[in-house]
């Protein structure tokens, strides 16, 4: 076996290089919290848009949330929008710059709370858009207090109890709303929490960036990700609780998907 | 028989120590540093690189991208 006593120094040569991170993302460190999924969907966008070469031909608008300084890690052109009008703000860029690919990259509290209605209007309308959505069932951002897609029985700084449904209502999924307007082209719902999924949903997100080009409506890909900090977990235990509990409620897979 | 062989390097001061790529790795190559880098995180190593096959599970779930993964199949 002595061909084989190779070095750890010797393997680490460009012409050995499987992986890395991509150009697209900035040098700045991500403020997430440790484990977060947003920076993992960060880099699986970034991937995307490097292996598609439209870095020049794509801008993105930023939510508010915990994302909202996404524009910081991603090397293409990016626009803020206010609270929620992410689809909106989408739109016009769309309209004015219809050779662009543009996408949106909203939370649950942008989305599902104050956004509802740009959302479900801008998927309605049929517009040309990618709607990147990461649902963690709270508001991540402000300390974790209940937001529209929190489980019945979850905990979070407002609901010290859990949610009931006799006061809170219910959690809304978001995801199966918009599939069923006419103005959707592909739906999908991923989860970045393990490996296999990670790539599964890099594959949902490019088909969804792929079909833009088609000019046949609006894609939407939900992210169920994770929140170690509103959760109360370390990012393995809060990993395996989305596994367990998020997505019973939140079942993956394509709602909706181009009639061939 | 063919043996391939991997090895990851890690930006230590961009790890925040998140545990995610110790368990996403099949071959338990990674483990946390006793030692922290200078924001205070316990950051990954390459604790047995004998068994590393460069399957880049660590790097894909690694949610900050500071994992580079290299691979040589050796005949």
């Amino acid at each position: 076996m002595a061909e084989n006593a190779i070095t750890t120094k010797e393997l680490i040569k460009k012409e050995n290089l499987v992986y890395q991170k991509t150009k697209l993302l900035t040098d700045d460190v991500m403020h997430y919290c440790p484990g977060c999924g947003h920076g993992t969907t960060h880099r699986l966008i970034a991937e995307i848009i490097e292996e598609m070469g439209i870095q020049s031909e794509i801008i993105g608008v930023a939510p508010v949330g915990c994302s909202v300084l996404m524009y910081n890690y991603m090397n293409i052109d990016m626009q803020e929008a206010a609270h929620g009008r992410a689809p909106a703000v989408a739109t016009g860029i769309k309209r004015l710059l219809p050779e662009k690919y543009v996408f949106t990259y909203q939370g649950d509290g942008d989305l599902a709370a104050i956004g509802t209605a740009e959302t479900i209007h801008a998927c309605n309308r049929g517009e040309n858009i990618t709607i990147i959505f990461i649902n963690n069932g709270i508001y991540g951002m402000t300390g974790g207090q209940m937001a529209p897609t929190t489980l019945v029985g979850m905990k979070s700084s407002t609901t010290p109890y859990g949610r009931e449904v006799s006061q809170m209502g219910n959690p809304i999924k978001m995801t199966d709303l918009v599939a069923n307007l006419p103005g959707t082209y592909f739906v999908s719902r991923q989860s970045v929490h393990t490996p296999g999924n990670v790539r599964k949903t890099k594959k949902a997100i490019r088909k969804a960036f792929e079909y833009q080009a088609l000019n046949k409506g609006t894609c939407f890909v939900e992210v169920v990700s994770n929140c170690p900090s509103g959760w109360k977990m370390t990012p393995l235990e809060s990993n395996k609780w989305l596994a367990e509990n998020m997505l019973p409620f939140y079942p993956l897979g394509d709602m909706k998907v181009p009639e061939q | 028989m063919a043996k391939i062989k991997g090895a990851i390097v890690v930006d230590i001061n961009g790890c925040k120590g998140c545990e995610l790529c110790i368990t996403a790795c099949p071959t338990e190559v990674i483990f946390l540093s006793d030692d922290v880098n200078v924001k205070g995180y316990h950051y990954a190593y390459m604790a047995n690189p004998d068994v590393c096959t460069g399957c880049s599970n660590c790097a894909i779930i690694c949610p900050d991208g500071v994992i580079t993964v290299y691979r040589k199949k050796i005949s």
